[in-house]
């Protein structure tokens, strides 16, 4: 055996006041030389500080290392001193993190982001520090490195930054690496490319990867082994084909199975008349002034697009790709430039906000983030009740019916008067649900309703839309950029690139037959293919 | 960015504009003959009769405007009606020493300030960090007058080691006494500012170290000093510069006060003098001037912005 990384017993301490005792208990594993180990687990399961552990870049006020070993080149890494400890930062192991644009420091040219670490890794000299990170950002593949090394962060795109961030971790040669999720924020066809470099890369220079990751798909693309942790604790470990053949633990086997397939299930067709249709809808941003021409990005070229109730239309497509600006259009959060937006047959692409306000109740959101999108000052209670009391609601009759709203979306009605940080992420959306169906509105869109929520929760909310959608004959605009999810719960699909609607079809047709080669392409990204 | 500035230096032509027609209205609307107002209690109607004559009054208002804002834009703020030297030789008299007292005082903040608010961030919760934090509290609770005071009596009156008052122009005696009469004003005056300035910069770079890019840094294998001083501290540059900008703004209400103290012939004394003998065109004056300072000021601080984040851009 060639370990590179052994952690034994490992066991993190919280501060006294958290929900539990320890950050993670008794976590062994071990990384050897050429291979991908990935570390796989919900939020909470301690899988990131792990690895911020072995980095040595946890939080220290916080975490305190109360019992084990981390043992790399030949030292335990958690009784050296931080002096001896930089040393191997960056040098012998490096790590890159979730989200490349703030990872990265937003006032520095990324090359000079590079050569920082030769500079206090080596004695080379500035311009041999230059050739090297240019070297670097070749083999990470990056067009035009001379250009993009006097680039900022923010100039370039989410790939290209987190092919920086590799770069900038492997310039040294470092026999371990430690990624964190290092492709959850990217799009799926930039995290089918950036996944295939670091296998690449750690194949040719024969690199221990320690891969933190909560999607399988990317478990079944990358790992060699796999070892999957809950609430602090490894549950099981072992040989990839084995875990995703034959899972042992319940929790591994629940995990796996969460995972939504890429075949859809076959839906009826609805045939009811549509209650919001969009016709040619045209949005663009940015203007020119007399004094300088902006760049103007078309986020919506002729769209037209329609929902019916009980129907689920799903809209798929990359960052950027206009489907949010399609969706504010739609309630008319933004005014487009031009098309039409018909609500039961009234166009509202022109109203004025006061015609609008009876509108606000017909179209209701559920928005990404349910950290976010609660006012923390204000209890649950208050939050939905808040809505049908603005249109003339009484208290009484808008709390009973929050109450029952409560009970439907799965919440027990006596927590009607606690505040949102006293709910999971997953309660939270069940609440911002609830809070939507309140208004009695007949269509409801979820822009990415569920892409923050953990795999396990993230089924339980799918089914609860599908559940509400039926009861309530709602029609739902779901906008995505997980193609598992839109498999499943969506039963016509739009496909968006760049602004435009490339490809509309029921949701088993595209899957099957992809006519477009961007929905081709969308489609084969997708990670985990040849296992769900 | 050249076209921006262009563009905010046309727009500062309303502003001032707008300041111009306050400052005109400020005497005309308040209450009683503006004659009578500025000849005070016990002129003659002889007397006030000259000044309604002098500020030509009896005009309409209107008239009386046109031909304000014209001289102004010929860059005739008026004459004094006491020491009838013109506004503008009055103001440039007394730039000097109120120019180097600002600047020293800014200074010399910036370099006590920053620093002792990094640490405090950087060592956020400890003695260190509350020690800085208790001088800021007292450095914004003691007012400038008495800190004034306290100064001349401990470091001129008792120890005898800095001049009491005065002011010395470099130009004419030298660095060395220009120095030593600057000491205790500036002292005096950077004392707020310094407190204000650690306590922002504290707050900035404690936002800026939960970055994620620090986290980057360490990772790296930098030491704490160079995460500091090359990740940190310009990530939080943009609200320290704007504290620092406002704060030359606040300045004003401090020098007034500072001058008159410590006796420096300065832009504050010259206001403080003219408000007593309601010298309403010298009021007039400096108002306009310090709008204009300010102004200027706040497009500074926005074309600074561009130079420490390079995602700013105009």
């Amino acid at each position: 055996m060639n370990k590179l990384l052994e952690i034994k017993g490992l066991t993190v301490t919280l501060p006294s006041k958290s929900d539990r005792k320890y950050a993670i208990s008794d976590v062994s594993i071990s990384v050897e030389k050429n291979e991908i180990l990935c570390v796989v687990g919900e939020s909470g399961s301690g899988k990131s500080v792990t690895a911020f552990t072995v980095m040595g870049i946890h939080d220290k006020r916080a975490l305190t290392i109360s019992k084990g070993e981390i043992l790399f080149d030949g030292y335990d890494l958690t009784k050296i001193g931080e002096d001896q400890f930089r040393k191997f930062r960056g040098k012998k192991m490096a790590m890159i993190f979730q989200e490349p644009m703030t990872a990265l420091n937003p006032v520095m040219k990324v090359g000079e982001q590079i050569t920082e670490i030769l500079e206090i890794h080596t004695d080379l000299g500035p311009s041999k520090r230059k050739s090297k990170a240019i070297e670097a950002m070749e083999n990470v593949k990056l067009p035009d490195p001379e250009k993009i090394f006097h680039s900022y962060p923010h100039e370039l795109s989410g790939g290209q930054r987190q092919r920086i961030m590799i770069a900038m971790a492997l310039v040294l040669e470092p026999d371990l690496l430690i990624a964190d999720e290092p492709t959850t924020a990217l799009d799926v066809t930039t995290q089918a490319t950036i996944l295939e470099l670091i296998k690449e890369i750690q194949v040719r220079r024969g690199m221990g990867v320690l891969f933190i990751t909560h999607d399988f798909g990317v478990v079944a693309d990358i790992a060699d082994r796999v070892v999957v942790m809950q609430h602090g604790i490894v549950v099981e470990q072992d040989r990839v084909n084995q875990i995703l053949a034959h899972p042992q633990h319940e929790y591994t086997k629940m995990l796996i199975g969460s995972v939504p397939s890429m075949v859809p299930p076959q839906k009826k067709s609805i045939d009811v008349q549509a209650v919001l249709e969009l016709t040619e809808i045209n949005k663009s941003f940015g203007k020119s002034s007399l004094f300088r021409k902006d760049r103007i990005v078309n986020a919506a070229n002729k769209v037209s697009l329609k929902v019916a109730p009980g129907e689920t239309l799903g809209i798929v497509g990359e960052s950027g790709s206009g489907k949010s600006t399609v969706a504010r259009c739609a309630i008319r959060l933004i005014e487009p430039d031009s098309g039409s937006i018909l609500v039961k047959d009234i166009d509202i692409a022109k109203l004025r906000e006061s015609g609008l306000r009876y509108l606000r109740r017909e179209i209701q959101i559920v928005f990404q983030d349910p950290y976010r999108s609660l006012n923390p000052r204000r209890t649950v209670g208050q939050s939905i009740v808040e809505g049908p009391m603005n249109f003339g609601q009484t208290e009484e009759a808008a709390v009973r019916k929050a109450k029952e709203l409560m009970e439907i979306v799965g919440l027990k009605p006596d927590t009607f008067n606690r505040f949102p940080h006293q709910f999971s992420g997953g309660q939270r959306q069940r609440i911002c649900i609830a809070r939507a169906l309140a208004m009695e509105p007949s269509i409801l869109i979820a822009d990415e309703a569920v892409s923050a929520l953990d795999v396990s929760v993230q089924a339980q909310v799918l089914e609860l839309l599908e559940n509400i959608k039926k009861q309530f004959s709602l029609a739902v605009l779901f906008i995505t950029h997980d193609l598992r999810v839109a498999a499943q719960i969506c039963d016509n699909i739009v496909v968006m690139k760049k602004g435009a609607v490339v490809e509309f079809g029921s949701t088993h047709e595209i899957y099957t037959q992809p006519k477009h080669t961007y929905t081709q392409a969308l489609l084969q990204s997708a990670p985990g293919q040849k296992y769900f | 960015m050249f076209v921006y500035t262009i563009k905010r230096a046309l727009m500062t032509i309303p502003v001032i504009l707008v300041v111009a027609l306050f400052v005109f209205l400020l005497l005309r609307l308040s209450p009683g003959d503006p004659a009578a107002v500025i000849a005070g209690d016990y002129a003659t109607a002889e007397d006030v009769a000259r000044i309604r004559e002098k500020l030509g009054l009896s005009e309409p208002i209107v008239v009386q405007f046109a031909s304000w804002v014209g001289a102004l834009l010929q860059g005739d703020f008026g004459t004094s009606i006491f020491s009838s030297k013109p506004v503008t030789e009055l103001i440039k008299q007394r730039l000097e020493p109120t120019l180097l007292l600002a600047s020293c005082t800014i200074i010399f903040s910036v370099i006590v300030a920053v620093p002792l608010g990094t640490i405090a961030a950087f060592k956020a919760g400890s003695w260190t960090d509350r020690t800085v934090m208790l001088f800021s509290v007292g450095g914004f609770s003691v007012p400038v007058f008495v800190l004034g005071y306290i100064l001349i009596y401990v470091f001129s009156m008792n120890l005898r080691i800095l001049p009491v008052q005065g002011y010395k122009s470099p130009f004419e005696f030298g660095m060395i006494p220009f120095l030593r009469h600057m000491i205790l004003p500036t002292l005096t005056l950077s004392v707020i500012y310094i407190a204000l300035l650690a306590r922002m910069t504290r707050a900035s770079v404690i936002e800026v170290l939960e970055e994620d890019y620090i986290r980057t840094a360490r990772a790296k294998g930098l030491s704490e000093t160079k995460i500091l001083m090359r990740h940190a501290l310009r990530n939080a540059a943009v609200p320290i510069v704007t504290v620092i900008g406002l704060g030359i703004a606040l300045l004003i209400g401090g020098v007034v006060v500072t001058e008159s103290v410590y006796n420096i012939p300065g832009l504050g004394r010259l206001v403080l003098d003219a408000v007593l003998a309601r010298d309403y065109p010298i009021i007039q004056g400096l108002i306009l001037f310090f709008s204009l300072v300010y102004v200027l000021l706040n497009l500074l601080i926005d074309l600074a912005y561009t130079f420490f984040d390079p995602r700013i851009k105009y």
